[in-house]
């Protein structure tokens, strides 16, 4: 038992000596890759059709509402005014909403139960792990699924026909954005919630966000109210900024939605961070 | 102190804090109150390097509130605390790179395999696979999950994750091990392999900081205790030396029936040092409990039980507060 001889010394062994010698922050140890890390381990054994449900999804909606009922719209005017089918018109706006419910399945329903019912935090921040460690690791694997998602959805656009520009392919890194966006909020917005009655509620903003954000019509149909109430939305930024990625017209209304997401992600990691911190370190 | 601070002036090159090294926990009037409630309450004490010390008191005595504030997982409300050197608020991941901890309650990693629990622990150090690989292995091996390696951890018995928790909370080779209540809920034989264990990390030079409400197990493993009592310290010594202080050498334990019990309590006045009357039980504490058996059945009284016994942290707990470590 090796244990009891040689190289069990009371932590006097080189390699944890050196662990401890790194530069430590109050609240950050410069280690997400070990959260994420155990994240793709974890995945390993969790249940795929769950991942592969997820992206299926949107395809459906694809297929459905762009090749149905994109059969009696016809054409209409994409973003910069030139014609493209209805089945192109909505597709990078369901992009967008695969990049939404990855990042969000991922921060909320999977974070809630690692919170409430795995413990998994109280465990990790008993090690050297800072809070905002753990946040930016959780957060990074909800993006991994986003980009999955994203790639996926690209791909199936690209065999329906639907991507006319190489700019088409700049869609993934933008649903990245869209999916940090939502998983650094979710993260934080999931660490309020305390029963599964309270989950229910994300689903009851995502699901309106979904049918009304232009998703599957122009947002010149609402009144101008309603409009500005949209715009105010994040996923309303992520289904422009990727429609016109899709046709390759920017205006500076793209530099507007990147930034709208830039700020997102600031405020959602700063609140997630410190959410953790005043729940596992009080 | 005078060793240590000697040897730092002899070997420039040591970190300033090797002065505190010495003492690997300082806490002075360390309290902390949740809103109107005081968990722990200006308590004191100081842990030499290799030490066994435990905190010892019934539940709510505030013993794991003590533990999460040294583990910095907890926000102390005023006093200090100083853990190798360090403030465990202001250098909290660098503090708990030191330190073991086996909490309450097992947090295994349910979704990942028994020993990838282990390896992926130590990721949380910062340690690397090369290390992590063999000494997951050995740690499996002092825990006796060997066989268990590749299993999932719920199918693991109480006792089977209790030592795996051990096993995982010395993956970083930690100076200090944390042990809130290690063996409650565990069946006797699985407590008596965990004790074992914990004598073997103790040999080695393993600081352990063990909260526990079970006496047999406090005067088993510390070299040192503090009894605890509503946020307070009530006493301080050696397991031994508390026994000697605040009780007798022995114990006569009499039972006389659940009526008789509080009234037979006049006719024993005078026999042994000190008597206690329990609900189901009358304690004579005297040097001689055989004696003082005697001296019961001249007086006439008859007993429906009698048993002399060696004086336990128990009985010093009962003298301090006037109740029973386990309610």
């Amino acid at each position: 038992m090796s244990v009891l001889t040689g190289n069990f010394n009371a932590g006097d062994h080189s390699v944890t000596e050196a662990a401890r010698r790194r530069r430590f922050g109050p609240i950050y140890s410069r280690n997400v890759r070990a959260v994420v890390a155990r994240g793709l381990m974890a995945t390993k054994s969790s249940n795929w059709m769950v991942m592969v449900s997820g992206f299926f999804e949107p395809v459906l909606y694809l297929i459905s509402m762009g090749v149905g009922l994109g059969a009696i719209v016809g054409s209409v005017q994409g973003p910069g005014g030139q014609e493209i089918s209805y089945a192109a018109y909505i597709a990078p706006a369901l992009l967008a909403v695969s990049a939404m419910n990855g990042a969000v399945y991922d921060s909320t329903w999977n974070v809630f139960f690692k919170m409430n019912f795995a413990k998994l935090y109280q465990g990790m921040l008993y090690t050297s792990l800072g809070p905002l460690d753990v946040a930016m690791g959780e957060i990074f694997l909800a993006l991994l699924r986003g980009a999955m998602y994203a790639t996926g959805f690209t791909a199936v656009m690209g065999l329906m026909g639907l991507i006319t520009t190489p700019w088409a392919i700049l869609m993934i890194p933008a649903s990245v954005l869209i999916a940090f966006g939502f998983a650094s909020f979710g993260m934080g917005i999931t660490s309020f919630m305390k029963t599964f009655q309270q989950m229910d509620w994300i689903n009851f903003v995502m699901l309106p966000m979904f049918l009304f954000s232009a998703t599957f019509y122009p947002l010149s149909v609402y009144p101008q109210s309603i409009q500005w109430f949209i715009q105010a939305m994040p996923l309303w930024h992520g289904v422009e900024l990727l429609r016109q990625i899709s046709v390759g017209v920017f205006t500076p209304a793209t530099a507007v939605h990147i930034g709208y997401y830039l700020v997102m992600i600031a405020l959602g990691v700063l609140l997630t961070t410190s959410r953790l911190r005043k729940l596992f370190l009080k | 102190m005078r060793v240590s601070e000697l040897a730092s002036k002899e070997s420039p090159v040591s970190s300033p804090s090797d002065a505190a090294l010495q003492y690997v926990i300082t806490a002075e009037n360390l309290t902390k109150r949740y809103g109107d409630v005081t968990a722990v309450d200006g308590i004191s004490f100081r842990v030499p390097a290799g030490e066994a010390f435990g905190l010892l008191g019934p539940n709510g005595a505030g013993k794991s509130t003590t533990m999460k504030m040294i583990g910095g997982v907890s926000q102390r409300t005023s006093g200090s605390l100083s853990i190798m050197g360090l403030d465990p608020e202001q250098h909290g991941p660098e503090v708990r790179a030191h330190l073991g901890v086996v909490p309450q309650q097992d947090n295994l990693d349910e979704e990942l395999k028994v020993r990838d629990n282990l390896l992926v622990y130590g990721r949380y150090f910062g340690l690397p696979m090369s290390y992590l690989k063999p000494k997951a292995d050995e740690l499996l091996e002092f825990a006796q999950l060997t066989d268990k390696a590749k299993s999932k951890v719920d199918a693991l018995s109480g006792g089977m994750k209790r030592r795996l928790t051990i096993a995982r909370s010395l993956i970083n080779e930690p100076r200090i091990l944390l042990l809130d209540e290690p063996t409650t809920g565990l069946d006797p034989q699985a407590r008596h392999i965990l004790w074992d264990r914990l004598f073997r990390l103790k040999e080695q030079g393993v600081t352990l900081i063990l909260t526990t409400h079970y006496m047999d197990e406090a005067e088993q493993l510390c070299d040192r205790l503090i009894v605890v009592d509503k946020g307070k310290i009530m006493a301080e010594g050696s397991p031994a030396s508390l026994i000697r202080e605040y009780s007798t050498r022995e114990v006569l334990e009499l039972r006389f029936g659940s009526e008789r019990n509080a009234s037979v309590g006049a006719e024993l006045d005078g026999i042994g040092e000190r008597l206690e009357t329990l609900p189901d039980r009358v304690l004579i504490y005297a040097h001689d409990g055989e004696a003082a058996l005697e001296q019961v059945t001249a007086r006439g009284l008859r007993p429906v039980t009698s048993l002399v016994r060696r004086s336990s942290l128990e009985d010093v707990f009962l003298r301090l507060t006037g109740r029973s470590l386990v309610d």
